[in-house]
This record gives structure tokens, sequence and C-alpha cells, in this order.
């Protein structure tokens, strides 16, 4: 073998491997950002190029859908629950899905119900209730996006 | 006995597949990654043959194909069990994997050119064992994936796994020598041509235990503690398991004459404690008792030999491996330690390039000392690759235990890419003359069995965690129906997850 087919191969090795590394660390970054890129990129097309009739009131549910559960307020603020289709109950007991240690909460306080993508509060006879915005809560009341839930000192909002 | 659990999840995911589009498996990108590996792996191949034949043989690119196909087979596995897994874990292990069969395989081609023997056949030699055993830990992945569906199952066997884990650490301990004795390690169980090494097992078995132990005394020990000197020191009672397990690592270190195992296990338990706490209280405490008892096992081993001799061997080479006393030693001598260092020196920045080095010159090329090896022929630059590999495969890891939404899975997943990258530390730093050495492993990179698997079944587990971790949290309902099992109560609140702003 030629003496310079081997340094090219030598070589040629290394740039391979650390090709390998760059590539490796592409597909992390993309990863990491999937999540903000796709909305934004899978979002608008559909809505320009799509079936018209039929597409709209689609998206338009979907531009309204909430995504997420925010704690705004109290001991766990900041916490955040990606919202499913499952139900979301709230309360101090442990099975809850959001456990919140509030001296005012029950222990089996309040859920949230998702019906037609349209999230619903629901006070589950708690002892001191459950507020949507300043309203106390009765009976199942469809939750706007961005409107405070108060449930004893905590409060929590929906998100897209 | 998987039959009844393999049809529930399937239709489920596939349909949520289909209702978030925003979210991808990556599952392509996986497959791109893992043709790459194995591209590099095939351009290692012809060019050892470049420099040990003279001339690339048309069939270089086998064991490549061959170890390929190994992987592609678990990738389907992934593809199907564990959707949403991380793309990267797997082709870069795979990267590290083939190319550790590739240098054996070159070590073997250079053994039968020596003696002027036929060339060895792709299933022939350590390679084609380690080619075998590369099947048999790839089958054991597929089967862990297969049958954990959700790695919570794990914390009910928490208590199990712990004794085995200290069992399974204690059996090299308690046989006599003649069985578990390696190069004065006793790590070993010996039987006939097969060693096992069963503390690599051990330590998948005690990251789970640690997990759940620590997942129900996480209160207690991060919110009762004294403030000294600005440091939160916990209370003396909630002290006792580190204590405990310190101790019970400095027995592996006395018993089984080895630093990097007893560094291994208490590392993994000071980390995961800190995980789980939060405070750097545990890291302090733990850096301090591990070096306190180091050190006093240095000056015992000085004062009274006996268990501690080894050791203290070993402490002295690692202070001035290059003089004259040190290299004539009687016990322990530092001729393993500057054959390696000499090694690394002559690759220089780039290497002689892979198959024109002379790595028969280090002595157990093949196992703890592999990486000294692949240095000299791939040089700084190559091994440095290599290592960035290792960093993205940790760094893989603490991500999935960042996003996985309950603690238990938290601590296992962060608990098993500390040991990784700590295993990593302990050889390489050990090589390279940063730490005394100790004979550990180059977790994918070295011969034998019993890492391979252990590590396999590692990073299967990661692939399941990261899988719950990115996969969209709209599985409530499946969870509950058709999901196999339902979450222990003891990890209550799982399913939140704090953002702290």
């Amino acid at each position: 073998m030629p003496e310079f087919v081997l340094t090219v191969a030598r070589f040629g090795f290394l740039i391979l491997l650390w090709i390998f590394v760059f590539t490796v660390v592409g597909v992390i970054r993309r990863d990491l950002f999937t999540g903000g890129r796709s909305k934004s990129i899978v979002a608008s097309p559909r809505g320009v190029g799509g079936a018209v009739l039929q597409g709209r009131p689609a998206k338009v549910k979907r531009g309204k859908a909430a995504r997420q559960l925010v704690v705004t307020a109290g001991n766990l603020a900041g916490t955040r629950i990606t919202l499913g289709e499952a139900p979301i109950t709230i309360g101090r007991a442990e099975d809850s899905t959001l456990v919140i240690t509030d001296d005012f909460a029950s222990a089996r306080h309040a859920r949230l119900v998702a019906r037609d993508g349209q999230w619903f509060v629901e006070d589950l006879g708690s002892t001191n209730g459950t507020y949507l915005d300043r309203g106390k809560v009765s009976g199942p009341t469809p939750v706007p996006l961005g409107v405070p839930i108060r449930i004893g000192r905590t409060s929590l909002e929906l998100r897209p | 006995m998987t039959a009844s659990a393999v049809p529930a999840p399937t239709p489920a995911s596939t349909g949520e597949m289909s209702r978030i589009r925003g979210l991808k498996t990556r599952r392509n990108a996986e497959l791109g990654l893992l043709v790459f590996a194995m591209l590099l792996v095939a351009a290692f191949g012809a060019t050892v043959e470049a420099n040990q034949f003279d001339e690339i043989r048309p069939n270089f690119w086998v064991p490549a194909a061959l170890i390929g196909l190994l992987f592609f087979g678990l990738h389907m596995v992934v593809r199907f069990t564990a959707p949403f897994a991380d793309p990267v874990l797997l082709p870069s292990v795979a990267l590290l994997n083939g190319i550790g069969v590739a240098f054996l395989r070159r070590l073997d081609l250079e053994n039968a050119i020596a003696n002027k023997l036929a060339v060895p056949g792709f299933f022939a030699e350590t390679s084609g064992r380690q080619l075998a055993w590369t099947l048999l830990s790839l089958i054991l992945a597929a089967v862990l994936l297969l049958l954990l569906r959700d790695h919570r199952v794990v914390s009910r066997y928490a208590y199990t796994l712990g004794l085995v884990g200290i069992v399974l650490m204690m059996i090299p301990a308690v046989l006599p020598a003649s069985i578990s004795e390696v190069n004065g390690a006793k790590l070993w169980i010996r039987l006939g041509s097969v060693s096992i090494q069963p503390g690599e097992f051990a330590k998948l078995a005690l990251v789970s235990f640690f997990a759940y132990y620590l997942v129900r005394k996480r209160e207690v020990l991060s919110l009762a503690s004294h403030r000294v000197l600005g440091i939160d020191f916990p209370r003396g009672r909630d002290l006792g398991p580190v204590l405990t397990v310190w101790l019970f690592s400095l027995l592996v270190l006395v018993f089984e004459k080895d630093l990097g195992t007893a560094l291994l296990y208490f590392g993994l338990f000071v980390v995961t404690l800190y995980v789980a706490t939060e405070r750097s209280s545990w890291l302090i405490i733990g850096l301090i008792l591990f070096f306190g008892g180091v050190y006093v096992a240095y000056l015992l081993g000085d004062l009274v030999g006996g268990p501690f001799a080894n050791f203290y061997d070993r402490a002295e080479v690692w202070l001035d491996p290059f003089s004259q006393a040190n290299y004539e030693r009687k016990s322990g001598n530092s001729f393993q330690l500057v054959q390696g260092l000499l090694g690394l020196g002559t690759g220089g920045l780039f290497g002689t390039g892979p198959g024109a080095g002379s790595p028969f010159k280090v002595p157990e090329v093949r196992t703890d000392f592999i990486f000294a090896g692949l240095g000299e022929e791939i040089g700084l630059f190559g091994l440095s690759a290599l290592l960035i590999v290792y960093l993205l495969i940790v760094e893989r890891g603490l991500h999935a235990a960042l996003a996985v939404r309950d603690s238990f899975g938290k601590l296992v997943a962060g608990g098993l890419a500390f040991t990784l990258g700590l295993q990593v530390f302990v050889i390489l730093g050990g090589i390279t003359g940063l730490i005394p050495l100790t004979g550990q492993t180059t977790p994918f990179l070295s011969a034998g069995g019993s890492s391979l698997m252990a590590n396999w079944l590692l990073i299967a587990m990661l692939l399941r965690i990261s899988d719950a971790a990115r996969r969209p949290a709209t599985s409530g309902p499946e969870r509950a129906g058709g999901g196999p099992k339902k979450a222990p109560t003891q990890l209550h609140g799982a399913m939140t997850e704090v953002i702290k702003p």
C-alpha cells in the first residue's frame, strides 16, 4: 500500500469519527428545540394549504386548545402539567394528579375534565370552594385560557 | 408470557403518534446514526487491513456488517417497544462496541501474522468471542425492553434487588482466592474457562435499590438538618445509611483489593443521595469520607500491610511510575502503567493510524488497557472523540433523568448514567496516571462478557426511561386501563413535573 493511502486512511478515520460526534450533537440539538419549532413549522402550512372547509374548525379548536396546566401562585408555583385527555384531579389526597399542600384545600378538591377539547372545572364538594377568576364554581364550568382557577392560596391557569 | 402484554400497548402508542404530530419519535435519526457508526467501524477495519496486510481484502466489511446486523435487531426492538426513546443512545454505544470488536480483531490479526498462522475467521479468537458476547448482551437488552414496559415496575422488587446486589458484590470477597482472584483483584467467579464478574451486575441492582430507598426517605434526608458554616449537614441518624455503605465499600476495598469498585459503589450512593435531596453537603461529606478512608488505607498498607498492601503498592506506583524502584517492585510494579503511558505518548496527537501501532507492548491490552492500545493508534484526537461519545451517552442519561416525570425514574436514570461516567473516569484516570490504577473494564470497549452484558442492560434501562420521559403525557388513560401495571402507591404525585421558576 502506498504511504499516501495509509495517511489518508489514518486521518480520514479521525475526521469521520469527529463528524460522527458532531452529527450526534446535531441530533441532540434538533431534539432540544423540536418542541418550539414543530409548532411554528407544522401548524402554519396546515392552516394555509389544508382543506379549508373541513380544516378550519379543527384548526381553530386546536389553536385554542389548552396544552398545559400551570400553577401560578402558591406552594407549587411553577409546576406545569402537560394536558392530555385524562381528567386532572386536584387536592391534598396523595392520589390526585396535582397534590397541593394548602391548608385551605380539601382532600379531593376539584377536578378538570376535557370534553371535545374544552376543559371544564368542577368542584368536588370542597370545604372552601373553588373559584374561577372571581366567581365561585358550582357546577361544571368551562375554563377559558389564562383565567385563574383559585383553590385556597393556589392559583392555576390553562395555557396553550 | 409476553403475549398478553404485547398487544395492549402497541395500538395505543400508534394512536398516540398520530394524535400528536409535533412530537417525533426520531427513530429514523437513530437508524441513520447507526449506519454511520457501522461505516466508521468498517473504515477502522479497512485501515487495519491496509496497515497489517498491505492490502484491503475484499471481505474487510464483514465484521462491521455482522455487528451492525445485531444492532439493527436491537434498533427494531426499540422501534416497537420504546418508540420515543432517545435516538442518540443506541448509535453512540454501538459505535463504542463496534470499535471495541474491530480493535480486538486487529489484535487477533496481528497475533496471527506474528505467529504465521492462517487469518482467523470472523467468529474465532477474542473478537469472535466478543461478537458472541455482544449478541448475548443485545438479546438481554431486548428482553429487558420487551418485558419491562414501565420502569416503575422495578421499584416493586427494590428490596430483593438490593439484597441481590449486595450478595453479588460480596460473593468474590468470600470465595477462595483460587476461584475469585485474577491479577491480585478478587472480583471474579471463575468456573472452568468462563469467568464472571458479578460486581458488574451488582451495580444495576444497587442503583434500583438506592433509588427506591431514597424516594421514600428524601424528605427526611433533605429537610432535617443543622446548618454549619453555611452548609446543611443532615442529622446523625439520617447519616446511618451512607455510613453503612461507606463501611461496605471499604470492606470491598480490603477484601477484593480493588479501589475502583469501592469508588464506584460509594460514588454511586453519594450521587444518588445528592440527586434525591439536592444538598451539596452530601457530596462534601462523601468526598471527605472517601478520601479519608483511602488515605487511612494507604497509611495502614504502609504500616501493617496485609489486606491493604495491594492498595499501598498501587498508590506508590501511581505517585511515581517512572522511578526505577517502582518499576522493579516485587509486587505490583509499574510496568503496566509505564507501558500504557508510553503507548499513549507514542500515539501523540493523531496516532499511528489503526493497525500501525504496536499495542502488544502494553500488557492487558484486550481488557483494562484497551484505551492505551487504542490511544496509540488513533491518538489524542481519536481518543477525545471517543471520550465525547461517552460524555454524550452520560449526558443523554442525565437528560432522561431530568425529563422523566417520576422520582424513581429520575434517580435510577441519574444513578445509572453517573455510574457509567464514573467507571470511564476510574479506568481512564488509572491508565493516564490521574488516579491510582485499578482494574476496571472500559465499558463497551474491553473484551469481556460480564461488563458488556451489564452495560447493555444499563443502556436498555436508560432507553426505557428516556422513552417514558419523551413520551407525550397523554398516556394517562392508557396506563390506567390497558397498561400492564399500575404505579406503586409509594411513588405518588409521580405525574407532576416541577420546573423551578
